[in-house]
């Protein structure tokens, strides 16, 4: 206890971010294994994972280096066709489900962050707006490239085409990328335990890289880059990083996503895929990891949750955040919740109303 | 003959160390040209006039117990066009490797420019920069800042998110190592690494007085402590020669008094050259041991403090012509 007293405020706010994944892992598992939950909820546990590790991934892009990145879902689609691609090539030589879900999200993170650096050069001359039209436009490109490939392997080896599956030439063996047919038969590898665990490692990775020299740099180059400059930082190596980094976890997300079911096509990983991402991180605070993870999990739950309106699930959809956005922006709206908490917190001792502090983390 | 005479001991009396030099050159060329007239006739032919070799003035000035080092910056020709304007022109600089020395001049004159030639903002269109004696062509901005040229901005440029601390440590980017790699994997290099930047920070921001608000956000300083969170920053960089942009903007006098011991204990301590951009002339005659004065681009003047006052054209440019 006196430990946790002495610690500085940054090292407390990391293990609470911690801390509530941990506990909200051990929440579901504990409710899962009760058979608490709908099995629609339990299907959604993977995927919520997914969103809150791109979520945390893309904040480091969008809220740690200041630049809006609008191909997330680009380098996530990288990361999901390679890792399929590495799992059913390892099926015999590791034959724990585990262990080939950890071994293909790493291939699949290792292509991400290179398709990530390939883009990033380009990207890295552009600032502001100019930069995000082109990662959008980086994000198409990969859809489009990977609607194209057709991959496969057999006694000979691998086989790449960009034409048809019949160019593969293919004696036996398997094609696991078909085109604009995705990838079928995937074998169902991940499980809820994997996405903790990936959440965990990204936020890992991303808190520990914000606290060091590195992440003082990016940051740096985000509030004034001539300043940055002025102390000889290479902006273009720390921008980059950042963008890098972000492209590898999403892309071990995107792994983990696509052998969540059977059967995916690269149409899934588009713009409007990108935006979702972005709209987690906007709504959760730019820059605030643990408003991200909030934000994802939420917006995920959501849209099942709303399934009871029928047709006008999206435009339910759609108010809950235009509110949210409005009232946690509002300098009007923020006072008044201000003013009401403080009545609330005078009159009924300690007990802070839970709308009232959730408007208040969504800043 | 006559003018060449005049225009050495102009420059003879302004740089006072060149002086015994100078008389040496004369002296010598004396007795080779008399010399010259004995042998005359058993020498063959020549296809030339006698030419008199002289060195060519130069107005570079630095303090006396710098002469013998190597300056820490010198510009030559040094000029910058912005389409058809020559924003700046045929500036001739030298810094000595202790000096603190000044560029004043009229609004628009081309002071900060000369700060961004330096530093790499702007690519100069003609002329050298040599950083102790390192010719600093192709470099940019961050390099520049590697070889030893820190600077700070005439409006403030902090990291405004990040707390006192982090910006002097952002300063020490270069100064203490530590990979991305040891940094997300948290390995002893990390540990150590953390350890000195904080230290190292810490200490710098003592010399002003700082350490108290290490904690505190850059951006909700006030003003003058802003001003002098950015002179640690620049400091922190291990620089070789500070430039400051108008460092005393906004300060009463009582704060500018102390930033003139400030800078002189900076200079006296760390032992680096300090140019300085400076509108309060309290400020430039009080602590500028060289000065340089701009206008419209070229320099009209240098010299000492007392020297720059006296200057017409000085009186001139700042006052307008008196009829």
């Amino acid at each position: 206890m006196d430990k946790i007293l002495h610690m500085s405020a940054s090292t407390r706010s990391k293990l609470i971010t911690y801390g509530m994944v941990v506990v909200a892992f051990v929440l579901m598992q504990w409710l899962s294994s009760a058979h608490a939950i709908s099995s629609s909820t339990t299907g959604l546990l993977v995927p919520i994972c997914v969103y809150v590790s791109l979520a945390i991934s893309l904040n480091l892009v969008v809220g740690i280096s200041g630049e809006l990145s609008l191909g997330h879902a680009g380098f996530m689609s990288v990361g999901a066709f390679t890792g399929i691609f590495a799992a059913q090539l390892l099926t015999d030589i590791i034959p724990t489900p585990m262990l080939r879900l950890v071994a293909s999200m790493l291939v699949g993170g290792a292509f991400a962050a290179l398709a990530g650096f390939l883009v990033g050069i380009p990207v890295m001359r552009l600032h502001g707006d100019y930069l995000a039209i082109v990662t959008l436009a980086f994000g198409e490109i990969i859809k489009n490239l990977l609607n194209n490939l057709y991959a496969g392997f057999d006694a000979n080896g691998l086989h790449f085409s960009m034409t048809s599956a019949q160019a593969l030439a293919m004696e036996g063996g398997k094609i696991v990328i078909n085109g604009p047919q995705g990838a079928v038969g995937i074998p169902k590898l991940s499980t809820f335990f994997a996405g903790f665990l990936l959440i965990m490692f990204t936020l890992f990775v991303v808190l520990n890289l914000v606290d060091s020299r590195s992440g003082r740099a990016i940051m740096a180059v985000r509030d004034n880059r001539i300043a940055a400059e002025s102390v000889g930082i290479d902006t273009t190596k720390y921008r980059l990083m950042a963008f890098v980094v972000s492209a590898a976890l999403a892309g071990m997300a995107g792994a983990l996503y696509a052998q969540n079911f059977s059967s995916i096509v690269p149409k899934k990983f588009d713009f409007n895929t990108s935006i979702l991402i972005l709209v987690f991180v906007v709504l959760g605070g730019m820059g605030n990891i643990r408003g991200g993870i909030i934000s994802a999990t939420l917006l995920t739950v959501l849209p099942e949750k709303l399934r009871f309106i029928g047709d006008y699930r999206m435009l339910g959809y759609a108010i809950v955040l235009i509110v949210v956005m409005v009232f946690s922006n509002n300098p009007q709206v923020r006072l008044f919740i201000d003013s009401l908490r403080e009545k609330l917190l005078k009159r009924g001792g300690t007990n802070v109303p839970a709308d009232a502090s959730e408007g208040g983390d969504a800043s | 003959m006559t003018r060449d005479e005049g225009t050495y001991r102009a420059q003879a009396e302004r740089a006072r160390g060149q002086e015994a030099r100078t008389e040496g050159t004369y002296k010598a060329q004396a007795e080779r040209a008399a010399g010259h007239t004995v042998q005359e006739a058993t020498e063959p032919k020549r296809h030339r006039q006698q030419t008199k070799m002289v060195a060519p003035p130069n107005d570079y000035l630095v303090p006396e117990r710098d002469a013998l080092f190597t300056p820490v910056l010198e510009c030559r020709h040094l000029g910058i066009d912005f389409g058809g304007l020559h924003a700046v022109e045929d500036f001739n600089l030298m810094v000595g490797k202790t000096e603190i020395a000044g560029l004043i001049g009229p609004n628009g004159a081309g002071k900060t420019t000369v700060f961004n030639l330096l530093t790499k903002v702007y690519q100069p269109t003609r002329g050298t920069i040599l950083l102790d004696g390192q010719d600093t062509a192709g470099m940019d901005t961050a390099r520049v800042s590697r070889e030893g040229i820190a600077r700070t901005f005439q409006n403030i440029r902090l990291f405004d998110s990040l707390t006192v601390e982090d910006n002097v440590k952002i300063g020490l980017h270069n100064q203490v190592d530590c990979g991305m790699w040891s940094g997300i994997f948290r390995a002893p290099r990390y540990w150590l690494s953390e350890k000195e930047f904080h230290d190292k920070a810490l200490e710098l921001l003592d010399v002003f007085h700082m350490a108290d608000n290490a904690g505190d956000i850059a951006g909700s300083l006030p003003y003058g402590a802003q001003r002098r969170l950015e002179i640690v920053r620049a400091l922190a960089t291990n620089p070789k020669l500070l430039l400051l942009d108008e460092p005393a903007a906004g300060m009463n006098p009582v704060e500018t008094e102390e930033l003139m011991d400030t800078i002189v204990r900076i200079r006296d301590d760390f032992q680096i050259a300090v140019l300085l951009i400076e509108h309060d002339m309290d400020l430039v005659m009080g602590i500028c041991e060289g000065i340089v004065v701009l206008n419209f681009g070229k320099v009209i003047a240098k010299g000492t403090p007392e020297e720059i006052q006296a200057n017409p054209q000085v009186i001139e440019a700042y006052l307008g012509k008196q009829e």
